[in-house]
């Protein structure tokens, strides 16, 4: 369960620049959530995710992971927890190292010091790879000698993604990771995602642009507007909300319309 | 041979680019695997070379290597400690520990510009007085180079297979990727660092014990150098696979030193080495991009 208690944080606080980006978010996401997250840009929604991730320290309020106050715990400690996936598919992964390679320092969350740091990527490892990667469908596991470096944009997000999750992570964070895809290979990895999400039951936030996927996927939809959750809906509510419903609710909410034109009204 | 090329000059060449290619080693560590400018390479090879000199005029030539390697390490650590702790930007990091560098290095020869090794052994000589065998008396010091490096060779692919390598790997080749993967960076750049500076430090211990003295300038330009050669090795081997890029880093600063012989034969004034190394420096960057823009024309003629 993540709860997140009135975290503020503003950017370059006393110049010129000085930018409220988060102003009290309060969450609390119930283990299995999977929540999408809508707002147009710099509404805060990359920076609530860098918060969680502990990419900076918010200026005040709480952040428990599973009861455990994690607010000021560092980032590479964070992430043996929490599973992130951006919308640059070059960004998840190292493209002069192998799939293999990559794999295993992404599995480097499952030993926690039981094995030494001189210890190699065993057979067994491998197999299990293997086993994952054929998951993808993607024809991956027969090239794992491969450097990531030749792999597309989607073979990339779809390794990034069993990444994130080759060890079970307590939150799964998905910031617009479909949208620098094409339309075909977006809905692959969409799908991938869906049903890692759902087989393993993991928590999940997901910021998207298309309305459509955010009424569609998961159970919850959280809307941000000015560093606030400015509409959170779920339930009976949600499943009878059509995409203009949430356009107009946007409009309520922020008092304005969604003026941002990536924004998709449909799939 | 011929009279231009002898035996001699090639092994006197092989010598000097195997002690060389552990700093281009260093460097491969640190800027193509770590894509770290880890300009501390001039302070941390005087440094080895002093120490290594110290303990070895003190008596003990083997002792000498591992306390040199110590000393690299000692650099590579405040070097990484500068940049990871107290976010200074890395190649500031470098120059400052190179700076100062030059006084410890003063401090560790008794504040004297030259230290000579006599009347003790090296490890060269040790060595070569396993046999009285003439062979092995002209060549004992090649091979004793040349097995040295193999074994750093080794242990370097090996090490970079291990998770604590991988994790290394992962640093230089997408900070983006680490952030996400619970690696703690500075943890890895600090290791990444000591190891490289380790190599440099022993580079400068035998070359000490190679010529039998050092001096506080030994170490001047040889960041670029070692540039040079991985340069030059990275060029020949391009993206293939690590052990190949290890071997092409040996034989990137062999070659180097080949061509410094050349020039050497050549009858180029000493004064004029260090333009002889920019230049080459100069050719082995341009090489690769040069090949492009030639290939590209070449592909415009044929179509108009």
């Amino acid at each position: 369960m993540l709860k997140i208690e009135k975290i503020e944080k503003t950017f370059n606080k006393g110049t010129v620049n000085e930018k409220i980006a988060l102003c009290g978010v309060s969450l609390t996401l119930e283990d299995g959530d999977f929540a999408t997250v809508v707002g147009s840009n710099g509404a805060g929604k990359s920076t609530l995710f860098n918060a969680i991730a502990g990419s900076f320290f918010p200026d005040s309020g709480i952040i428990e992971l599973d009861g455990k106050n994690i607010t000021f715990t560092p980032e590479h400690v964070r992430s043996r927890e929490i599973g992130r996936l951006f919308q640059d598919p070059l960004m998840g992964t190292a493209p002069n190292m192998t799939i293999e390679e990559n794999l295993s320092v992404a599995y480097l969350r499952a030993s926690k010091g039981q094995k030494g740091i001189f210890s190699r990527t065993g057979k067994k490892e491998k197999q299990f790879f293997r086993e994952q990667l054929a998951l993808l469908n993607m024809g991956l596991e027969d090239r794992m000698e491969n450097p990531v470096g030749l792999l597309s944009g989607g073979q990339r997000q779809a390794l990034t993604l069993l990444m994130a999750t080759v060890v079970t992570p307590k939150i799964l964070m998905l910031d617009e990771h479909t949208a620098a895809l094409d339309p075909a290979t977006a809905e692959k990895v969409m799908d991938l995602t869906k049903k890692i999400v759902r087989d393993r039951k993991i928590t999940c936030l997901m910021v998207t642009h298309n309305m459509h996927q955010a009424l569609d996927a998961g159970n919850r939809t959280l809307m941000m507007d000015g560093g606030r959750i400015v509409f959170d809906v779920k339930g009976e509510r949600r499943s009878g909300m059509t995409v203009d419903d949430l356009l107009r609710k946007f409009a309520e909410n922020a008092g304005a319309q969604l003026d941002n034109d990536r924004i998709l009204l449909s799939n | 041979m011929s009279d231009f090329l002898t035996v001699g000059i090639v092994q006197t060449a092989l010598e000097i680019g195997l002690i060389y290619s552990l700093i281009a080693l260093s460097l491969f560590i640190s800027y193509s695997i770590l894509n770290i400018c880890d300009l501390s390479t001039d302070g941390c090879y005087t440094l080895g070379s002093a120490v290594g000199a110290m303990v070895t005029i003190a008596g003990h030539p083997l002792l000498a290597i591992p306390a040199a390697m110590l000393s690299g390490v000692c650099s590579g650590f405040v070097t990484a400690l500068l940049q990871t702790r107290f976010g200074v930007e890395s190649i500031l990091a470098g120059i400052i520990v190179n700076t100062g560098l030059y006084t410890i290095n003063l401090a560790v020869m008794e504040f004297s510009a030259n230290v000579s090794i006599f009347g003790t052994d090296t490890v060269f000589s040790i060595v070569k007085n396993i046999s009285e065998n003439e062979v092995w008396q002209n060549w004992s010091k090649l091979i004793l180079l040349a097995v040295i490096i193999a074994l750093i060779c080794f242990a370097i692919h090996w090490f970079l297979g291990t998770r604590l390598g991988l994790s290394i790997r992962a640093t230089g080749d997408s900070p983006a990727m680490v952030r996400a993967s619970s690696i703690n960076p500075a943890f890895t750049i600090t290791v990444g660092l000591c190891i490289s500076n380790s190599f440099t430090g022993l580079a400068g211990c035998l070359i000490a014990q190679y010529n039998k003295s050092t001096n506080i300038t030994i170490g001047t330009g040889m960041v670029t150098i070692a540039l040079a050669s991985l340069v030059i090795g990275e060029t020949i081997s391009g993206k293939r696979k690590m052990p190949v890029r290890i071997a092409c880093v040996v034989f990137g600063s062999c070659l180097y030193r080949f061509i410094i012989s050349l020039a050497l034969r050549l009858n180029v004034p000493t004064e004029a080495f260090k333009l002889v190394s920019a230049l080459i420096v100069a050719v082995a960057l341009i090489a690769p991009n040069a090949k492009q823009k030639i290939a590209l024309q070449l592909r415009k003629r044929a179509q108009g």
